[in-house]
């Protein structure tokens, strides 16, 4: 069995001794006999060596596949080794949230770098220091702009499932009913529906660009026609997209939310994540979670701290902006280290090459009988195709091949490429898939 | 400390991803972004000083005793993290064919095992990412329960006043309203108060046990009972799970749900605020109404299974899955022993620290705590003029961080020592010199404590400035 208890049978006997007792069994007197428990059926405790055995077998059943061409909502970048490296380090994996400045200035520095970041990256005016992944920054976001009379929310058909079945458990519970708009046959927002929709009970109008099915929106006749009907307009965004293509501040947008992971956190099988959650001055003091202002100290000497807590739930309770407390602090630094790493040029470099990568593999797909392209707007690393035969055959033909195939969705199949997927792998996709589809 | 912006030198970059081997796209123009993001231009080396510097200047649970309340900060064991960066882990694609996942298939469903064991629960979820994420879902959970037997008048959920701020927070986001009930003089619930409280518009009970004040509740299995007497259902917020693992299961109180911290009591890194994970367990008539999907085992295999009447999702994927991975790999270190070895220690530790502290601070609720007590600095400001703020600082100066300051909020100058079960009494004895020091200085000269901490590397910032004056980035000269 092993154990992180340091204390030696010697000290216990000294501390039993101090508190005056007769054995460690008198500390738990006080739990009525009813709840107490004999025996818990767990298996026996281990060594290091075979817990490290054991975990090692149990990852070698997954399958890692050399080749990965699936995304939606989880995208497989390069990590630069400086990433992993800082992150590692102890402080930073073993600290708690950075309630004691005086001690926390490290950590409450690299949550200002990474607020400074988003905000540069985004265009908008604040950022707050993450909540627990793009999915809930998206309930959160268009729970912020929840009035008195404004109590429904538009959601574009186009984004990502996975938000849309969040948000929808978060607003359920507040008395905001959604209404999911569906896609225009080109797989972008349909924009007049959206507008009928948008009545003036409605507080808020979400659009994911990229959107789910890879396509870029026109947001900026979105937020037209929102702000001309008092609602505030929340967008989801992919991170590395906004190394080259239109920020949501420079489109107008309200709130802006987006799933962090592409910026240097590995797949996990989904987690942790980072949710990213970015807004105008004006709402600034309605985000939620932590946030980390700078300041001075007694000596005059700049400083950073934890800030605006009135509107927390230790400071609010049930008046709180949200209940978040733990988020997604080492996260950020992650996202923080990415974007520092790779500065302007290099996150700009991965988008256009994820984006370049996808558009070679569409074009090659295209010549494959059956995998034409449904949608013809203009689109940055996703898209859906045809699939001529069933999908799942399909993605576990090429499976054996050590590729994993863009996800089945909607009877098509969602491609993604990044900066990892060279032109060899692609031209051996393309080839399998021309093989496979074939038979 | 200077900036990423303020080391930024413009030019400098690292050669990280190829150059393009396939054409250029050209976007039209509309659909770029006109303004090139002021991200540092920094060389691996400036990057890798840098957080250096900004690690020497940040406290983790490796520098130094940690003894801060209701936060659980043991010890994180080095080998979760090598196991939790296997590459078998981290490359693989939440949305991959399951049958290629069965490895994190298996590591959450022996996970939830394992945890169904130790809280006494019949199934559970591992999507809710932390722990007031966990008292969301487990009030969803209520939700769905009240929605579904057509008891939507049972609006109110009953929390006590030393409850953690975010079970009425939580509360609130799951559609009910609060309803607080004062503690009893012995810092439990008030079975009278309860009685008063309760009735046809209960829909819940949100309950620490042991509470933030460190005390078991010996009237647990009548709180539960007076509840679902009035026909609601009973929360256990799982923070202080801790203090009686291995030992008592909330399942065997009488409570129909819970959410349990990985990062206090299951070993997991806190990372500067997260990521946690607050796993759900709940008995079997709340199973249906778990977030979707959860692993089962169907032979050999595991499979995604989606509850009948799911509230649906609180989150993308399946949780903070590597976190788990870490939970995972402490359970099987421990055991069945382990787990209830680590409760014993972490109360005899706490115990053993208010002993030693009785005699010369306000330990106002009694000398039997479990994982935790509260201190109460009140007399001594009463006195000196010392607050318990003060105290707190004086400690930075030790290479201690500070306990939880004033909360629980019934003890208005209060300070929350949990010391956990991975301390030895050496540090616990170091911890006991510096408070008695600290009371020292505070009756020779309580006018100079407010100055402190005296040796780190700012002194007490500016909060109100902060504040009054939000800077939430760093303003560019250009």
């Amino acid at each position: 069995m092993g154990s992180y208890v340091p204390n030696t049978e010697e000290q216990r006997e000294e501390m039993v001794a101090t508190c005056g007792l007769s054995s460690t069994d008198d500390l738990f007197a006080v739990i009525p006999p009813e709840a107490r428990v004999a025996h818990l059926d767990l298996p026996a405790g281990l060594s290091e060596m075979e817990v490290r055995a054991q975990m090692q077998a149990v990852a070698d059943e997954n399958v890692r596949f050399p080749s990965v061409f699936r995304g939606a909502g989880a995208y497989r970048h390069y990590i630069p080794a400086i990433v992993t490296s800082v992150t590692s380090k102890e402080e930073f994996v073993t600290a708690y949230t950075p309630y004691q400045a005086e001690i926390s200035q490290g950590v409450l520095q690299s949550i200002f770098e990474y607020q400074t970041q988003i905000c540069e990256l985004t265009g908008m005016d604040s950022s707050n220091a993450s909540v627990y992944d793009g999915t809930t920054a998206a309930a959160e976001a268009v729970l912020m702009c929840k009035g008195r009379t404004r109590t429904g929310v538009v959601l574009s058909g186009t984004t990502n499932p996975q938000v849309t079945a969040v948000v929808k458990t978060y607003c359920e519970s507040r008395g905001v009913h959604v209404i999911v708009v569906p896609p225009a046959a080109d797989l972008s927002t349909d924009v007049d529906a959206l507008a009928a929709e948008t009545g003036d009970d409605v507080a808020a109008v979400y659009v994911q660009s990229p959107n789910y099915y890879g396509v870029i929106e026109d947001v900026e006749a979105i937020v037209a026609v929102a702000h001309d009907h008092g609602a505030k307009v929340v967008m989801g965004f992919n991170p590395i997209a906004l190394g080259m293509l239109r920020t949501p501040g420079e489109m107008g947008v309200d709130i802006a939310v987006g799933e962090g992971q592409p910026l240097g956190l590995p797949l996990s099988f989904g987690g942790p994540y980072l949710g990213i959650m970015c807004a105008r001055h004006e709402l600034m003091r309605k985000l939620p979670g932590r946030m980390v202002g700078e300041t001075t100290d007694a000596r005059g000497n700049r400083c950073y701290v934890l800030t605006l807590q009135a509107r927390e739930q230790h400071i609010r309770r049930e008046k709180a902006s949200s209940n978040i407390c733990s988020n997604e602090a080492l996260c950020a630094m992650t996202a923080s280290v990415y974007l520092a790493a790779m500065g302007p040029s290099g996150i700009r470099q991965v988008a256009e090459s994820s984006a370049a990568h996808a558009h070679y593999l569409a074009e090659r797909l295209a010549g494959v009988p059956g995998f034409s392209l449904r949608s013809s707007r203009p689109f940055f690393h996703e898209f859906l195709t045809e699939c001529p035969t069933r999908a799942d055959e399909l993605v576990s033909a090429l499976a054996g091949r050590g590729i994993l195939a863009g996800l089945p969705v909607d009877d098509g199949i969602l491609w993604c490429c990044t900066e990892m997927n060279t032109r060899s792998q692609i031209d051996a996709l393309v080839a399998a898939v021309r093989e496979v589809s074939a038979r | 400390m200077r900036l990423l912006f303020e080391r930024s030198v413009p030019g400098r970059r690292a050669a990280l991803v190829p150059e393009l081997d396939v054409p250029a796209v050209r976007f039209d123009e509309s659909l770029m972004r006109t303004r090139v993001p002021r991200l540092p231009e920094l060389s691996e080396v400036d990057l890798s000083r840098h957080y250096t510097e900004l690690a020497k200047q940040t406290h983790g649970v490796n520098d130094g005793f940690y003894p801060l309340g209701s936060c659980t900060m043991k010890y994180n064991p080095h080998v979760n993290e090598e196991i939790a960066a296997l590459a078998g882990f981290t490359d693989i694609h939440p949305l991959q064919p399951v049958e290629t996942a069965q490895g994190c298939l298996a590591v959450m469903w022996e996970t939830q095992r394992d945890l169904q064991e130790i809280l006494g629960m019949d199934a559970m979820t591992l999507q809710p990412a932390a722990g007031a994420h966990g008292e969301y879902t487990g009030l969803l959970l209520v939700r769905r329960y009240l929605q579904e037997r057509e008891e939507t008048d049972r609006t109110k959920i009953i929390v006590p006043d030393t409850a953690h701020g975010t079970n009425p927070a939580s509360a609130v986001m799951a559609g009910f309203t609060v309803v607080s009930v004062p503690s009893n003089a012995q810092g439990g619930v008030d079975l009278d108060a309860l009685r008063a409280a309760v009735g046809p518009d209960t829909a819940g009970l949100m309950l620490t046990n042991p509470n933030t004040l460190g005390l078991f509740d010996p009237d647990i299995v009548e709180i539960c009972r007076i509840v679902h007497e009035a026909g609601g259902l009973c929360y256990y917020d799982g923070a202080n799970l801790n203090a009686i693992m291995g030992q008592a299961r909330p399942g065997d109180m009488g409570f129909d749900c819970t959410h349990v911290n990985l990062h206090k009591t299951f070993s997991t890194p806190h990372g500067g605020g997260g990521p946690g994970s607050g796993p759900v367990g709940c008995k079997d008539f709340l199973a249906k109404y778990l977030p979707g999907p959860i692993v089962v085992r169907r032979g050999d295999a595991y499979a995604f299974s989606q509850p009948e009447a799911s509230m649906g999702r609180v989150r993308g994927f399946y949780g903070n899955f590597l976190v788990v991975v870490r939970a995972l790999a402490y359970l099987k270190t421990l055991g069945a022993r382990g787990v209830s070895e680590a409760s014993v220690n972490a109360v005899l530790n706490a115990r053993y620290v208010l002993k030693r502290l009785e005699n010369s601070y306000s330990i106002p609720f009694g000398d039997s705590c479990m994982h935790e007590f509260v201190i109460d600095v009140g007399p001594l400001k009463d006195e000196t003029g010392v607050s318990a703020m003060d105290v707190a600082k004086r400690l930075l100066d030790f290479g201690i961080h500070p306990p939880t300051m004033y909360f629980p909020l019934i003890v208005h100058e209060a300070l929350m020592v949990e010391p956990t079960e991975t301390e030895d009494k050496t540090t616990l004895d170091e911890f006991v010199t510096a408070m008695l020091q600290i009371l020292d200085e505070a009756h020779e000269d309580g006018e100079k404590l407010h100055g402190a901490p005296f040796d780190c590397a700012i002194g007490r910032p500016d909060e109100v400035e902060a504040a009054r004056h939000p800077k939430l980035r760093y303003e560019f000269s250009d």
